[in-house]
């Protein structure tokens, strides 16, 4: 049988070098890519959810909040992106946690690739996902009449900011995938605190129609920073602020939760 | 003798659990090694210790002459890993999990899709290549996962409880299969909780017990040590059981054990079976079941430490809440 025909025993590579580990990762972001094509569920959130939440809520709340639905979906926009970005970023732990309950993370370590080739891979997997959500916003936006204010620059700076941020912030995504025993729990910690707290910022409705306790919060929400910084970015309003302001919350993001997440991990393999 | 995995003194706990115990293990070259225990006996912890999945506390191994710790990089390119801990990706198709590691491993995409290919037909896979592996019955499964671990043609194989839950056909066939590779100059090291294949598979095999080799040798000298065979007598009426058991006690001259309506005795004579026969006609005593069989894992670890082999709960974590 071909499948056992020993080839001449080499003697073994001593290390791996930083090119085989990259090739490593890229192997391994096809692999988390591919699972969409056998994985319907995944297309949903990737792409029908983004535009379900677009269209509903430029249509049933824009004229209550913003007098009229075209006006709203200026507001509204930048901000669902954020939103969008965020519960995208639980895929990681998701898919990491998947992978460790299953089994596949040992399948994958008992190989002779680089050690952190699993986990990077998925993270370049997640952030292309990540980016065809945006641009997918974006279009859905545009067809429904969505004007940027800054051209393609802005357009172009808007998903830079917004894939940098949510790379930051996918290492909370990754620590959490490292510590709940199943994948369900990945969804359910996603759902308990990004629902909550994109709610709270000023992506859906402005600040100043909210209880004044509330106005507090909103206003320090890094969600609400992100928002303002790709509102100023696509549409007008500040933005050097804005968006300084999102990558000192994307740096801290990731100072702390990167090596909670990597040390995390090492702990449970 | 030249030895593809030794271990000397292996120490690994889990908090207060001690998975193992200081084992020591020799296999040499081209042979198939059996670790055999009950659930939580540490064979696991043992496995993931060797395939570099894990450090031990105390101790060290070598696995093709290579420090499991220090050369994990050289020991990762010898070795194939099966086990229900590593586990093949079951949402990727059994075509595109072997391009995956092949990939991996360093082949080309054209080099990588025909050993795919080559190992899907080899293992009867080719009609289910293009079928996302979480459709795959139980034996398909077990076949995939073992042609993963063989993608990279690796000197060592692990198998950790290859068969476990398997049907005695896709059982058989994964056993054919053990055999070839070992024919081909593999060296193979089973974990298993079934003496019946630790005796079909390997030339030797070691028992576990709480982290400990109790006790080693070839499948005939372990069997030797544990009475070979058990005589099952299922009396059709419950009274008759004490008739029974003393029959039974007479014939074999071993203690016999009533349990659960059922008569059980250790029998090593041939002639056991028919004297018992005719002894119980005699007697007029109905019987429902009567049966002899291999010693059971039960019995080696009954003769072997006194105490029955514990059955930890379905679904327990092995290798991290060792029974």
């Amino acid at each position: 049988m071909t499948a056992a025909t020993l080839t001449a025993p080499l003697a073994p590579a001593r290390r791996l070098g930083v090119a085989a580990g990259l090739r490593h990762t890229f192997t391994l972001a096809w692999r988390s890519l591919v699972q969409i094509k056998h994985n319907p569920m995944e297309l949903l959130d990737l792409s029908i959810q983004p535009v379900m939440f677009v269209l509903l809520f430029t249509y049933v709340f824009g004229t209550a909040i913003a007098g009229s639905s075209g006006e709203y979906l200026t507001f509204m926009l930048p901000g669902i992106m954020v939103q969008n970005a965020l519960f995208a970023t639980m895929t990681t732990g998701f898919g990491l946690n998947n992978d460790l309950t299953k089994g596949v993370f040992d399948r994958l370590r008992a190989l002779p690739i680089a050690r952190w080739a699993p986990l990077a891979g998925r993270i370049i997997a997640d952030t292309v996902k990540q980016a065809w959500s945006i641009a997918l916003l974006l279009g859905v936006g545009a067809i429904l009449g969505f004007r940027v204010g800054n051209g393609l620059l802005g357009v172009v700076a808007a998903f830079a900011l917004l894939l940098a941020f949510t790379l930051a912030a996918s290492w909370i995504s990754v620590l959490v995938g490292v510590l709940v025993s199943e994948p369900e729990k990945v969804q359910i910690f996603g759902f308990m605190v990004i629902f909550p707290l994109t709610f709270t910022s000023n992506i859906f409705v402005p600040t100043d129609r909210m209880p004044g306790w509330l106005q507090n919060w909103v206003e320090v929400n890094p969600v609400t920073v992100v928002a303002d910084a790709l509102r100023g970015l696509l549409v007008s309003g500040p933005v050097a602020g804005p968006v300084l302001q999102t990558l000192l919350w994307g740096a801290g993001i990731a100072v702390i939760f990167a090596p909670l997440a990597v040390r995390g991990l090492k702990r449970r393999v | 003798m030249d030895y593809a995995i030794r271990a000397e003194g292996l120490v690994r706990r889990f908090g207060a659990t001690t998975a193992l115990d200081g084992v020591d293990l020799a296999v040499p070259t081209g042979t198939v090694f059996g670790l055999l225990g009950p659930n939580g006996a540490g064979k696991t912890t043992a496995v993931r210790v060797l395939a570099t999945l894990l450090r031990a506390d105390e101790g060290h191994a070598t696995v093709g002459g290579y420090d499991v710790v220090r050369d994990a990089h050289q020991v990762r390119q010898l070795i194939g890993l099966t086990g229900q801990y590593a586990s093949v990706d079951e949402t990727l198709t059994g075509a595109e999990n072997l391009l995956l590691i092949g990939r991996l491993l360093g082949l080309s995409r054209a080099d990588a899709k025909r050993r795919a290919r080559e190992l899907l037909a080899d293992f009867q896979l080719s009609d289910a290549g293009d079928r996302a592996a979480k459709t795959y019955s139980g034996g398909m499964r077990r076949r995939l996962d073992l042609a993963a671990s063989l993608v990279g043609r690796p000197q060592v194989l692990f198998l950790d409880e290859p068969t476990t839950g398997l049907d005695p056909r896709s059982r058989n066939e994964l056993w054919d299969i053990v055999r070839t590779l070992v024919a081909d100059g593999v060296t193979v090291l089973l974990t298993t909780q079934y003496l019946e294949e630790a005796d079909q598979l390997a030339g030797e095999i070691a028992v576990v017990d709480h982290g400990r080799v109790i006790a080693q040798g070839t499948p005939e000298e372990l069997k030797a040590k544990t009475g070979g065979q058990t005589l099952t007598v299922r009396p059709a009426d419950a009274s008759d059981l004490a008739t029974v058991a003393s029959i039974a006690g007479e014939v074999s001259g071993a203690t016999p054990e009533v349990a659960q309506s059922a008569v059980t005795v250790a029998v090593n004579d041939p002639g056991v079976l028919p004297a018992v026969v005719r002894r119980l006609e005699a007697a007029e005593i109905t019987v429902a079941e009567l049966a002899l069989r291999g010693a059971s894992l039960d019995e080696v670890f009954l003769s072997l430490t006194g105490h029955r082999a514990e059955d930890a709960p379905a679904g327990n974590d092995l290798e991290r809440t060792p029974a």
